[in-house]
């Protein structure tokens, strides 16, 4: 096929014009299901979704960037599109969503709070920077067992970098230079606290110096660059270069979940004027703009996808809820018995 | 002034002088280090307490003590030559143990309290007053060997009676708990040898040794008996049947097993376990053996927990064996074995001995080849393992040599008629004379 | 540098360093992290050698944060490792309490078994060694609350090589108390070779039949004087040695409730909420036509923590005068 005509705007960081179809597939299918867990909540169906609007691209670009096999994604609540940027079913999500027994948790968790252990998927709690650690811990395993070649990608939010978990991470991993990424989703907004209220500075990339460990900083509506500065960050971490915090600058569009009305902290004419950030009619235009796709093929790729997460919903809302039984397993191997 | 070993550091016991600084004869300033010492936890040297001159080395260089023993001696500035032993220069920590300030702590302790030391640790004051209060496992013992417990005199504080009290008066049987009644002094500390030696007023004597020509006071187990007996003679019209039964092969398959059971488990086997678990079988076969009549309806039991009874010396006990559906012969013999225990030690609880559903009397144990027992607690029937006896038996219109073994059964005829009860004992012969060497224990 | 070979008598730091030498030798997964662990050797010499011989990737030095001591721990657990962490003293772990409640416990049950963590904690506690306000605590009653925690406590050298090996062993987290005042304190016979004692076993230290008495840690064996006292007396106790608080022995406690009808519960920690709550509505619960006397308990004080003075120790700590005539009372009433 005919190489790719680039606009002189397009800067592609070698990635081929089927990885970009990706890029947009997936940050597509981020969006479908986010829009579906919303559009479940309001009919009722499912108690509780979080919303990942204004993501996509640093998700997608991060995605790309992880090897899949090798690295493991240590996420928080908000990483829809990076846990199936890695390889995670959809099905998977709506599983979550729906709190299904054939949901690898069992139903246990709230949505969006992942485990897949095959897929280097580490399980969480909602307990902010509280995984931090566990990445840490997950990176010195690799270095111990001197496996080259791997990397822990650790994500977070803007409001995590006040954690005192966070710190003591960053500071464990510097001092003993272990291969991890730090990725600062800052999206402005921790609940109803903006950036002003959490930091004193602007940037969260400043705090790299503080620890003694490289920082960049990223437009994280812009998935290709994404992608530049997590793979050079990744295979800095593979390769025993030690870690590196990258922030990716986006803007969270929707409320913190659906429990959250953010009319309460903030102005609809703020969230119009973070509009032009908006990654994902942004990257359409990228590709048909500089000819990677038309028009008509990406109005097909939405329809491809709604009709996945169309067939996904239906599929994982006809699975039956865990049993009262399920309750006991799995507290120990063994019995929940604390009296012998 | 002596100086001692001091402790330095959490946890350390002991500690060794690694060098001595200063010799005897030297002046010391206080607060100068004089000696370094080692534990394996630091090296320090120590700071002189007084100032003075070095008299003597107790511990020489490399030797090991205890923490707070003596080192060396310093005779003070300004202090007479010879020092008498004093205090320690650095404050050992001594596990020392501080009397406890006894007070009485709870409010509503009465004056004569059992006695609680220290209330900072421990603080319940439990209130003793009242006699007639008794623990659970008074009641519940009093209740198993029906024992009168407002007629015993306890050994416990302030004369509360305690289980062992109970005990004791169960294993006694009459004499002692009419030593209770009858005696007017308290004894303070009742032991059952002392209880056994109390000897009872003249003109009566007791169930185990009866003399003739005197009264045996009806102790509360022979009151209860008698009054049960007659109950049950009272209610349920009795009906008697039996049935003779080969157990040849069972016999030989009993003593095949008995001495490998009796080492690997430590309980007898008899023909014991065998005879409940055939029992059992035929039960569920004929439900209504294993049922109560009242006037709503007969009540056919779910479960089936078969009494053994059991002769003690002075009493007649039925501790019965739970869910014996549930149980292998080995197991049956397991129950049985751990509830004849029991019941010599006098330990058998309320629940070994409610909720039976039939009862099984090993009358043959005594030699008996035909009894006609009295149905147990108002179950349906009872049956009897006569004596296994050798007989010359027909068997194929020849004479052959066979252990027979009668098995009796009275039942209530309110409950159940012939046929039933003939069935039942049918099915029960049918078998035990299939059981033989080789089965499942 | 030499390291103590495994003798047959020692004393109860010394039973925790052979075994945790042990396990570094005989398993490459294990690892030893906490502060001061390296080249201090810990601060009661567990260690010392250590780091020579295993190396500082296996013995790590950590910064002084003990939550992410125990979180990276957790880490590691989750990705194949044996790690063994230590927080320097039990007081010490109230910033880790986020790590080891709110994750350790919950990983296996969030995740439906999809990753485990087979984690050790190590801490020394308790009092009686003038440690004051944040060197005595006891924690148990903190952490035995908590599903999916496992929290030992044995001090006997022998019952503290089985159960560190079964904590190293086990496949879920487990707290591992040491009281620091019986390090030195306590001696005894140690086997040779790898052994286990399951987690969950008490152990009757000193058998008996007139009442039960129910403990751990230092005042076992305070416990085992004072009824060794009142035997002299005629007076016969038995006392049972917990050792396990998480999971906890119930068929050792009622098998000896019901043959003494008396239970005494002696433990350090506060009385209000300690374990000695949990054993008494356990015991209510399943053999109260067993008691012939209401169950007590002797604790510390409902006080936040002994004094350093040496007075305001003393009256926290409970003195073997104190248990023995506690013991006769009971015995007696």
């Amino acid at each position: 096929m005919a190489e790719a005509t680039t606009t002189p705007a397009l800067e592609r960081h070698g990635l081929s014009d089927e990885q970009l179809r990706w890029i947009l597939r997936n940050m597509l299918l981020q969006r479908t299901l986010d829009n579906r867990g919303f559009q479940l909540n309001r009919q009722g169906k499912i108690p509780f979704a979080t919303g990942s609007e204004g993501h996509e691209g640093i998700h997608a670009g991060s995605a790309l960037a992880f090897e899949r096999g090798a690295d493991i994604l240590v996420p928080y609540y908000r990483d829809i599109g990076l846990c199936i940027g890695i390889g995670m079913e959809p099905l998977h999500v709506l599983l979550s969503m729906f709190a299904r027994a054939a949901d690898i948790s069992g139903g246990r968790q709230f949505p969006n709070h992942f485990t897949n252990h095959a897929l280097g998927l580490m399980s969480i709690s909602s307990i902010i920077a509280a995984h931090l650690p566990h990445a840490v811990g997950a990176a010195y395993a690799m270095k111990y067992r001197k496996e080259a070649g791997r990397a822990v990608l650790a994500t977070f939010g803007d409001g995590a970098t006040s954690e005192g978990e966070w710190h003591e991470s960053v500071n464990f991993a510097a001092v003993q230079s272990l291969p991890i990424v730090f990725l600062c989703e800052n999206n402005e907004w921790a609940i109803s606290t903006p950036r002003e209220h959490q930091m004193a500075i602007r940037d969260v990339v400043d705090k790299a110096e503080g620890y003694g460990i490289p920082g960049e900083i990223v437009d994280g509506s812009d998935p290709i660059a994404v992608y530049d500065v997590m793979k050079r960050a990744l295979d800095r971490a593979r390769s025993g270069g030690g870690p590196t915090l990258v922030e990716a600058k986006c803007y969270r569009f929707l409320s913190h979940t659906t429990d959250d009305d953010d009319r309460t902290y903030r102005s609809r004419d703020e969230i119009e004027r973070h509009r032009h950030l908006d990654p994902v009619p942004r990257f359409e235009r990228v590709l048909v703009e500089s000819g990677v796709m038309t028009t008509d093929e990406v109005s097909a790729m939405k329809r491809e996808v709604l009709a996945h997460v169309n067939d996904v919903t239906d599929r994982a809302e006809a699975l039956p809820y865990p049993v009262a039984s399920d309750l006991y397993t799995n507290v120990y191997e063994g019995t929940h018995e604390p009296w012998l | 002034m002596t100086i001692t070993m001091p402790q330095l550091g959490e946890t350390v016991t002991e500690g060794t002088v690694a060098q001595w600084l200063k010799k005897p004869g030297d002046a010391i300033e206080k607060y100068e280090a004089f000696v370094e010492v080692s534990t394996d936890k630091v090296n320090a040297e120590v700071p002189s307490p007084v100032s003075g001159v070095l008299r003597e080395i107790i511990c020489k260089e490399g030797e090991t003590v205890a923490t707070g023993a003596p080192i060396a001696i310093i005779d003070e500035v300004g202090v007479e030559a010879p020092a008498p032993a004093s205090e320690p220069a650095v404050p050992v920590v001594a596990n020392a143990t501080v009397a406890p300030v006894v007070a009485p702590v709870a409010a509503n302790a009465p004056v004569a309290t059992n006695g609680s030391s220290s209330g900072i640790h421990s603080g319940n004051g439990t209130s003793n007053g009242d006699l007639r209060r008794f623990s659970p496992a008074v009641r519940r013992l009093a209740r198993a060997h029906h024992i009168d417990v407002a007629s015993l005199r306890g050994t416990g504080t302030n004369g509360r009676v305690t289980a062992s009290d109970v005990i004791a008066a169960a294993n006694e049987g009459p004499s002692a708990a009419m030593a209770a009644t009858i005696l007017r002094e308290p004894v303070p500390t009742q032991t059952m040898a002392a209880k056994a030696a109390t000897q009872p007023p003249a003109g009566t004597s007791t169930y185990a040794e009866p003399v003739p020509g005197t009264i045996v006071p009806l102790s509360q187990a022979r009151k209860i008996i008698a009054k049960r007996m007659v109950e049950s003679l009272e209610t349920a019209p009795h009906a008697w049947t039996m049935v003779e039964v080969d157990v040849t092969k069972l016999w030989r398959w009993r003593a095949q097993e008995k001495d490998k059971f009796l080492a690997e488990k430590g309980y007898a086997l008899t023909l014991l376990p065998f005879f409940i678990y055939a029992v059992v079988q035929s039960l569920k076969k004929q439900p209504l053996l294993n049922a109560k009549f009242s006037d709503e309806g007969i009540h056919v039991a779910r479960d089936y927990n078969i009494g053994i009874a059991i002769g003690l010396d002075t009493n007649l006990i039925v501790p019965v064996i739970r869910a014996a559906d549930t149980l292998s012969i080995g197991g049956i013999a397991i129950a049985a074995g751990t509830l004849i225990e029991k019941a010599r030690a006098g330990k058998l609880g309320a629940d070994d001995l409610n909720g039976g559903t039939f009862t099984v009397n090993n009358t043959g144990a005594n030699g008996s080849i035909l009894s006609k027992p009295i149905i147990n607690g108002g179950q349906a029937g009872i049956v009897t393992m006569e004596a296994v006896v050798k007989r010359p038996v027909v068997v194929d219109d020849a004479i052959a040599i066979r252990s027979i073994m009668n098995v009796c059964l009275s039942l209530d005829h309110r409950v159940i008629d012939g046929t039933i009860a003939n069935a039942f004992l049918g099915d029960l012969k049918r078998r035990l004379e299939a059981m033989k060497p080789g089965g499942d224990l | 540098m030499a390291v103590a070979s495994p003798s047959t008598v020692m004393n109860n730091v010394e039973a925790v360093r052979h075994t945790l030498y042990e396990a570094l030798k005989n398993d490459e997964r294990t690892l030893v992290l906490g502060e001061d662990v390296g080249a201090r050797g810990n601060v009661f010499l567990i260690t010392k050698g250590f780091i020579e011989e295993f190396g500082a990737e296996r013995v790590i030095d950590t910064p002084l944060a003990e939550a992410s001591i125990v979180g990276v721990a957790i880490g590691m657990a989750m990705e194949g490792l044996r790690p063994i962490a230590e927080i320097q003293f039990a007081d010490f772990i109230y910033p880790a309490f986020n790590q080891i409640v709110g994750e350790a416990a919950k990983t296996r049950y969030r995740s439906n078994g999809d990753y485990t963590c087979p984690l050790v904690i190590r801490t020394p506690y308790g009092g009686g060694v003038r440690g004051a306000l944040s060197h005595s605590v006891s924690i148990e009653a903190l952490f035995y609350h908590v599903p999916g925690l496992k929290i030992v406590a044995p001090s006997f050298p022998s019952d503290i090589k089985g159960l560190l090996n079964a904590a190293i062993d086990d496949p879920d987290p487990v707290l591992f108390l040491e009281h620091k005042k019986t390090y030195r304190l306590v001696k005894g016979e140690v086997p040779s070779g790898h052994y286990t004692i399951p987690i969950g076993l008490a152990d009757v230290k000193h058998p008996g039949d007139s009442l039960t008495v129910v403990s751990y840690g230092l005042y076992v064996h305070q416990a085992i004087e004072a009824a060794k006292r009142l035997a002299d007396e005629g007076l016969s106790v038995e006392v049972i040695d917990l050792r396990s608080i998480r999971p906890m022995d119930r068929t050792t406690i009622l098998a000896s409730v019901r043959k003494t009808h008396k239970l005494l519960i002696v433990h350090e920690d506060n009385k209000f909420g300690g374990i000695g709550a949990e054993i008494s509505a356990m015991v209510a619960e399943e053999a109260l036509f067993e008691l012939d006397a209401p169950i007590r308990r002797l604790c510390g004080p409902d006080v936040p923590a002994m004094g350093y003075a040496l007075p305001l120790e003393e009256e926290f700590m409970v003195s073997t005068d104190e248990m023995a005539e506690t013991m006769r009372e009971m015995v007696r009433f």
